[in-house]
């Protein structure tokens, strides 16, 4: 009965890939860049939620909803401070910015909280549900039904809202959306703000043990870099196409972890951490730009 | 006149000239005697930080042509500094220790011929990725590179990593313990004098790259490669070429970084993203597309960890290690690090060697300047 256990938490995984993932590409579409600081934010979700429930001994959802607060006010003030500077820049440039983001979170973390606990204490725990002979661990179905949730909500918005279209407009051609009189600069701290939210949501998740993940540390940033592979499978620029990466790159990582050495004996130990990875590599060998990605049309 | 338009190239001849003035001349020269005077003034702590400096910035030198001058972004180094280091230690340490015993310049020759082989096989590949893929695929590598590092224990030692006693002996001359002008050198000043060495000799090369036809090829693509191509510039020779260069300059940097280091374990942390971070942020801090900026970048990047870890004590709020309060030195490094980074990216695009430029031409043209 191994199966059923390692799907959920290749679910759960998967479920947090996504979460991510979708950061990335609302930013990705909104700036044409790749934030790694995405990484870094959910790090710091993560310690957000644990310092709000341990020193203001908050409850978890209230804590969880003081994060994400301040994770979107993060996401803008970044934007607004550092990554508007760096407008007209090459892509690489933005990119190391990012990076030097990124490299910030690990001192300011273990600086501020210097033995945390190994979990986010959650209304679930670490419980299981018991159907039959399987047992699956709540904090996997809790992930899951959260990051449906939310994910729907997200898709809910991009395509009925008035935001949400201005959003999509904005992502094609920006000049347009501003000639159509959408308020382009508000559309790209919304962005950045739904990228914070999704990653303290992802952050958590983590945190509080969901799929095979080491629970609360600073660790989670290299796992939640994992949704890079994930994202580019589906191609940069779409955000279904994020989700589907994630859940397939996840639920494989997890099997793949499970049944190597059924699959592939002759391959050392640790391929699944690695099997991301060597998937999109072997996808971009083939397309370029992702399954669902769109081309860059050139100019000369 | 001639002061007017110093700075103004009219002639083909003008450009492609290696050293452009007298004054340029004389400051190489006064390099040359600092070179042979240096090692006999330093410490050792100090002789070894100099020492890892000029490794990362031939390592550095070799990403430039890359990033700088091709326009290819790639966060792939860390990859073949670890190629270079564990081919060198595999073929140059001793029997006993499971190597093959190579002279230093065999397996030197080796890692370097070995760079530009995995740089050809990653470059061909590469060449249908641009800007954020590109990068992204670069990426992938290291964590690839990583894990058969980890996974072929008979080369690498795997999780507990493998010693490298390497004897650097080249034109009679032990550079491990070097026995010159009537005095003996420790090891970290004799490394020292064949490293810096090396990085002169990568220097010209880059430059010679730079300044000839396959240069102006290089950098036509980086400006516009579909243009670049209507012109008459191959693509594939260009960009496939930039890919190949870097890496054997990488896998070169890697040989030396397996000598100094003595002793490496492949992990996150001695050949993970972290390292190839570092490279892209030297030739940006130093100054993009330039000669001298992947060395000022690496002399101010290589030798800030060491600074902290000598300066660090004296200043408040530090503490020595993780368990007391303050913030410890190793979090304060990668803090001043990370900062270091966006500061430059942000406020000076073109790094040191902007500053430098902009400082010259105030007093260039001194009174008359703003």
């Amino acid at each position: 009965m191994k199966f059923p256990q390692l799907f959920a938490s290749g679910a759960a995984l998967g479920a947090v890939y996504a979460l991510v993932g979708l950061g990335f590409v609302v930013i990705y579409r909104a700036t044409g860049v790749i934030n790694f600081a995405q990484a870094g934010m959910v790090v710091l979700g993560a310690f957000l939620v644990y310092g709000a429930t341990t020193t203001l001994d908050l409850s978890f959802w209230l804590a969880l909803l003081v994060a994400m607060g301040l994770g979107a006010l993060l996401g803008i003030v970044l934007e607004r401070v550092v990554l508007r500077r760096m407008i007209g820049r090459p892509v690489y440039a933005v990119i190391l910015v990012t990076v030097g983001l990124l490299l910030l979170v690990e001192p300011v973390v273990t600086t501020i909280w210097e033995n945390p606990a190994t979990n986010i204490e959650t209304p679930w725990g670490l419980g299981k549900v018991t159907i039959g002979s399987v047992n699956i661990l709540q904090v996997d179905v809790a992930t899951v039904v959260i990051a449906g949730t939310v994910l729907g909500a997200f898709f809910a918005f991009f395509r009925y809202t008035k935001y949400g279209v201005a959003m999509r407009a904005t992502a094609i051609d920006q000049e347009a959306a501003l000639a159509q009189g959408i308020n382009v600069q508000r559309i790209v701290a919304l962005s950045w703000a739904i990228a914070g939210v999704v990653a303290v949501l992802a952050g958590t998740m983590l945190g509080s043990g969901a799929g095979p993940a080491t629970g609360l540390g600073v660790g989670i940033g290299i796992i939640s870099l994992k949704a890079l592979p994930a994202v580019v499978l589906g191609g940069l620029d779409s955000p279904l196409g994020a989700v589907v990466g994630g859940l397939l790159i996840g639920i494989t990582e997890v099997l793949m972890a499970g049944y190597q050495n059924d699959v592939l004996p002759f391959l050392p130990d640790g391929f699944a951490a690695v099997m991301p990875w060597v998937v999109m590599l072997i996808v971009l060998l083939v397309r370029p730009y992702g399954l669902f990605g769109t081309r860059d049309v050139r100019r000369i | 006149m001639a002061g007017a338009t110093r700075g103004m190239v009219r002639r083909y001849a003008q450009d492609l000239r290696m050293v452009p003035s007298w004054r340029a001349r004389g400051f190489l020269v006064a390099l040359f005697a600092l070179y042979l005077w240096l090692p006999f003034q330093l410490d050792d702590f100090w002789a070894s930080v100099l020492t890892l400096a000029g490794i990362t910035a031939i390592g550095a030198l070799g990403l430039n042509m890359l990033t700088g001058y091709t326009g290819q972004p790639s966060l792939g180094t860390a990859a073949f500094i670890g190629l270079g280091a564990f081919t060198a230690s595999y073929l140059g340490r001793p029997e006993d220790f499971g190597g093959l015993e190579w002279p230093f310049l065999a397996y030197l020759a080796v890692a370097i011929v070995l760079g530009a082989v995995v740089g050809f096989v990653v470059g061909v590949p590469a060449l249908r990725l641009r800007g954020n893929y590109l990068i992204i695929a670069t990426l992938g590598l290291v964590f690839v590179a990583l894990y058969v590092f980890k996974s072929w224990e008979e080369v690498t030692g795997g999780n507990s990593g493998v010693p490298m006693p390497l004897e650097v002996n080249l034109l009679g001359l032990d550079f491990a313990n070097l026995d010159i002008f009537g005095e003996t050198l420790g090891r970290n000043q004799s490394l020292f004098f064949l490293v810096w060495a090396f990085v002169a000799l990568t220097a010209l090369l880059c430059k010679n790259v730079v300044r000839t036809r396959a240069g102006r090829a290089l950098q036509a693509v980086r400006d516009r490669d579909v243009a670049a191509e209507v012109v008459g510039v191959s693509l594939f020779r260009t960009k496939v070429g930039a890919f190949v260069l870097s890496s054997a300059i990488a896998s070169a940097a890697g040989v030396f970084y397996g000598i100094w280091i003595q002793y490496l374990v492949p992990d996150d942390q001695s050949l993970g993203l972290n390292l190839s971070i570092q490279y892209l942020a030297i030739i940006i801090v130093g100054g993009i597309g330039t000669i001298y900026g992947p060395i000022l970048g690496a002399l101010l990047v290589g030798a800030m960890p060491a600074l902290i870890d000598e300066f660090a004590g004296q200043l408040p709020l530090v503490s020595e290690s993780a368990t007391e309060s303050g913030i410890s030195k190793p979090a304060l490094k990668a803090l001043l690090y990370a900062v270091l980074i966006i500061v430059f990216l942000v406020t000076e695009p073109n790094g040191l060697g902007g500053i430098w430029r902009r400082i010259r031409d105030y007093f260039a043209s001194w009174p008359l300047s703003r």
